[in-house]
């Protein structure tokens, strides 16, 4: 019985489809274990882009999406969470089930099923199977990773396992697109009933797998050679000593990279919208409008999207370690710091997936079956550096920390930043620490991790997973990030007095710094850092947008900022001092609204949110204070 | 800790299995005898055994089964994190991580001459 009982289980539905197109009608859910390629394969069909890594629990939501046929019908597909067998425990299998039944209220019983298994481990994975086709829909089993069974010397007689199972077999490999029109061709056609065969009883686990063993038998499965190349890597990758020495090479080695190759390219595009914003001043009129534009857009969400290209570098490096399997693991070696905080091994994926954004991590919590766990795993997630922390730190750690060597591959400003880092992990476990031993005890649940064979990441899903981040990190400057700006412009520039806007000191805007900015001043913040900790609470990253648009329209500081050179104007309001307080403000703080509103629907309360938000204002504060202190 | 002992086994050797690797238990197992006792986490890497039992409650017990933990499975102690916890079991096709307290919990017995290095 799944633990969450008490959780809301309506999850978002995401129909991304084409927008004002006819709906199709079929709809064929994909289902299958975990990392056996179900997501991967959705892609393939239907070209939207799900984030896919080889790590079991990637998907924890359905999926829909839309896929052309080559008789040019329309069918919907469905992406569903890896599962094991259909007896739901945690939330993410409650789904899959749910919608399989069709008991899923907003989403219809789909008229197909496209059972996806993993070739390489086909004994194991036909005991889901069983369940399956027990459904009585329209089957059609997918062997995937064909490539990888060739390549280890497997083999199995496809004829003979459809005829086992009473439903068509396609063997192919989603990565590689092979076989890929056999399922076009299922989809195209009548898509029979499955025969029903003899099945196992459901419930018994040991009959299910004696039964897929059988079929196994019958089909002449001969399983592939043990990965070698994996046997070898991991021989280097979980060695006690070489093991933990990589780890901490890769860490290096991604920072490092980051100031010292992409920084420069930041430096290109800082100077792109230099010149262009100075090309659109001198065209337009003077005008407020152009003050808008200039001061207001191009200055603030400007500062923000130079950030970009490091912002990708750090997820092209992420997406390498999660495709090539690299992370199950890291999540191997870190996982006794998770035990000794009381946290179960399951946390560390969310845990993880929160370096890229809290929400997504929010969500994938719904893998913990123990509800006080995921709770915690909740609690502490904000904390892990997320991407949008991430042009916050970069600038301040730029325009504060000398880019020295400490060793030959080892600069200052790599130290700072993995410091960083590190900072916000070492909250995450102490808060796990606190929350684990009073509010949230529980008993433990196994920990259980399924390592993935080594891969190859391919070039195509590593562009995919760039060009959405970048989707992303754009639409928010485009969206969140522009309204702030365009509102903090206007309160800039009211009230008039004698028909001209004030002096920004005078502005609402002004105002509103000066009335925090006795709260603040402990911290080393100013009125400007004010108005910049204010927006932030609507997206971390609003910070840099808000002080280049300050500065910008700061007659005071204007000078320094004539080349949207935000680093050297930022020495004007913070010491030292002030910018590690900042640091460790915005490391610690909860300035995110979409975190509160899932934290809000996931706990489906305010409470959680609201003890969150409380906890880590007054840690932020206080650790912010401390450090202004400290250093001065 | 959730470690449920089951009512009807008496749990005599239960301080015992906190120590890495009982190798005196190792050494009996010469005659395809079941080992009263011997769990996972006796196994070094390379040693291979088969499951007994597992001393869980249904819904972990289950979940472990999915995984390829079957009574009469093959199990094959792999490499581990610094430690020696938590270690990868290579099972059924696949490669399963587990924590020192679950492994404890899987009972095994060596019906054949084990390997007993």
């Amino acid at each position: 019985m799944s633990a969450c009982n008490g959780c809301p289980a309506a999850p978002v539905l995401e129909f991304s489809g084409r927008k004002g197109a006819v709906p199709p009608s079929a709809r064929v859910a994909v289902i299958g274990p975990p990392n056996s390629g179900k997501t991967t394969l959705f892609n393939r069909l239907t070209g939207l882009r799900q984030k896919v890594a080889n790590f079991p629990g990637v998907t924890v939501e359905q999926h829909t999406g839309v896929a052309q046929l080559p008789d040019g019908r329309e069918t919907w597909i469905i992406d569903l969470p890896g599962v094991y067998s259909l007896t739901p425990r945690s939330e993410d299998e409650q789904i899959a089930h749910d919608v399989l039944t069709g008991q899923q209220g907003d989403t219809p019983k789909p008229q197909a099923v496209l059972l996806v298994l993993d070739a390489t481990n086909l004994a194991r994975h036909l005991m889901l199977a069983a369940p399956i086709l027990s459904l009585g829909l329209p089957t059609l089993v997918i062997l995937n990773v064909a490539d990888d069974l060739r390549k280890r010397h497997g083999h199995v007689d496809l004829k003979a396992l459809a005829a086992q199972l009473g439903a068509p077999v396609a063997l192919i490999s989603a990565r590689q697109g092979e076989g890929i029109d056999q399922i076009f061709e299922f989809l195209a056609g009548a898509m029979p009933k499955p025969l029903l065969r003899e099945l196992p009883v459901l419930q018994d686990v040991p009959k299910c797998r004696e039964w897929a063993g059988h079929i196994g038998n019958r089909a002449k499965y001969r399983p592939p050679l043990p990965p070698k190349w994996t046997r070898r890597l991991d021989a280097l990758f979980l060695h006690p000593v070489a093991g933990v020495v990589v780890f901490a090479f890769v860490v290096i080695l991604v920072f490092q990279t980051i100031f010292n190759y992409v920084t420069p390219l930041m430096d290109g595009v800082k100077w792109l919208f230099a010149i262009s914003g100075n090309w659109v001043a001198s065209v337009l009129p003077e005008s407020l409008f152009r003050s808008l534009l200039i001061d207001g857009i191009w200055k603030g969400v400007g500062s923000v999207v130079v950030f970009l290209p490091q912002v990708l570098m750090l997820f092209l490096f992420i997406g390498i370690l999660e495709d090539s399997g690299y992370l199950a693991r890291a999540a191997v070696i870190a996982d006794r710091t998770m035990a000794k905080v009381g946290l179960q091994g399951k946390s560390f994926i969310p845990l993880l997936s929160a370096y890229a954004c809290a929400v997504p991590a929010i969500m994938s919590t719904r893998t913990i079956e123990n509800k006080r766990d995921r709770i915690a795993t909740i609690m502490i997630a904000p904390f892990m550096t997320c991407s949008a922390r991430f042009p916050v730190y970069m600038l301040i750690v730029l325009a504060f920390v000398p880019n020295n060597k400490v060793l030959p591959f080892l600069s200052t400003q790599t130290v700072a930043m993995i410091g960083l880092y590190a900072l916000g992990f070492v909250m995450a476990v102490f808060t796990a620490r606190v929350l684990k031993s009073s509010v949230l005890k529980s008993s433990r649940t196994p920990f259980l991790l399924e390592m993935p064979s080594y891969r190859w990441p391919t070039l195509q899903s590593l562009g995919l997973r760039l060009l959405d981040r970048s989707v992303v990190f754009l639409r928010r400057a485009g969206t969140v990030i522009l309204l702030v700006m365009v509102i903090l412009w206007v309160a800039a520039h009211v009230p008039f007095s004698h028909g001209k806007p004030p002096a920004l000191e005078n502005s609402v805007a002004g105002m509103v710094g000066h009335t925090i900015e006795p709260a603040i001043k402990p911290l080393g913040f100013n009125w400007k850092i004010g108005i910049g900790l204010i927006t932030s609470f609507a997206a971390r990253e609003t910070l840099i947008a808000t002080m280049g648009a300050i500065y910008g329209m700061d007659s005071d500081s204007a000078d320094d900022y004539n080349n949207q050179d935000l680093q050297k104007a930022i020495h004007r309001d913070l010491s030292t001092g002030g910018a590690v307080a900042l640091l460790i403000f915005f490391a610690f703080a909860m300035q995110c609204i979409s975190t509160i509103a899932v934290v809000r629907r996931e706990t489906a309360g305010w409470k959680w949110p609201l003890v969150q938000f409380t906890y880590m204002s007054v840690m932020a504060y206080v650790g912010a204070f401390l450090a202004y202190h400290i250093i001065g | 800790m959730a470690r449920k002992k089951s009512k009807k086994r008496s749990a005599p050797l239960d301080k015992d299995f906190r120590r890495p690797h009982t190798e005196s238990m190792l050494q009996l197992s010469s005659n395809n005898v079941t080992q009263p006792g011997a769990t996972l986490v006796d196994l070094r890497r390379g040693d291979s055994a088969t499951l007994d039992c597992i001393d869980l409650t249904g819904e972990d017990a289950r979940r472990l089964m999915e995984l390829g933990f079957l009574p009469g499975t093959e199990i094959t102690a792999g490499r581990s994190a610094p430690g020696g916890d938590p270690r990868v079991f290579q099972v059924d096709g696949s490669e399963i991580a587990l924590r020192r307290e679950t492994a404890r919990l899987l009972k095994i017995r060596f019906p054949r001459k084990s390997k007993n290095s």
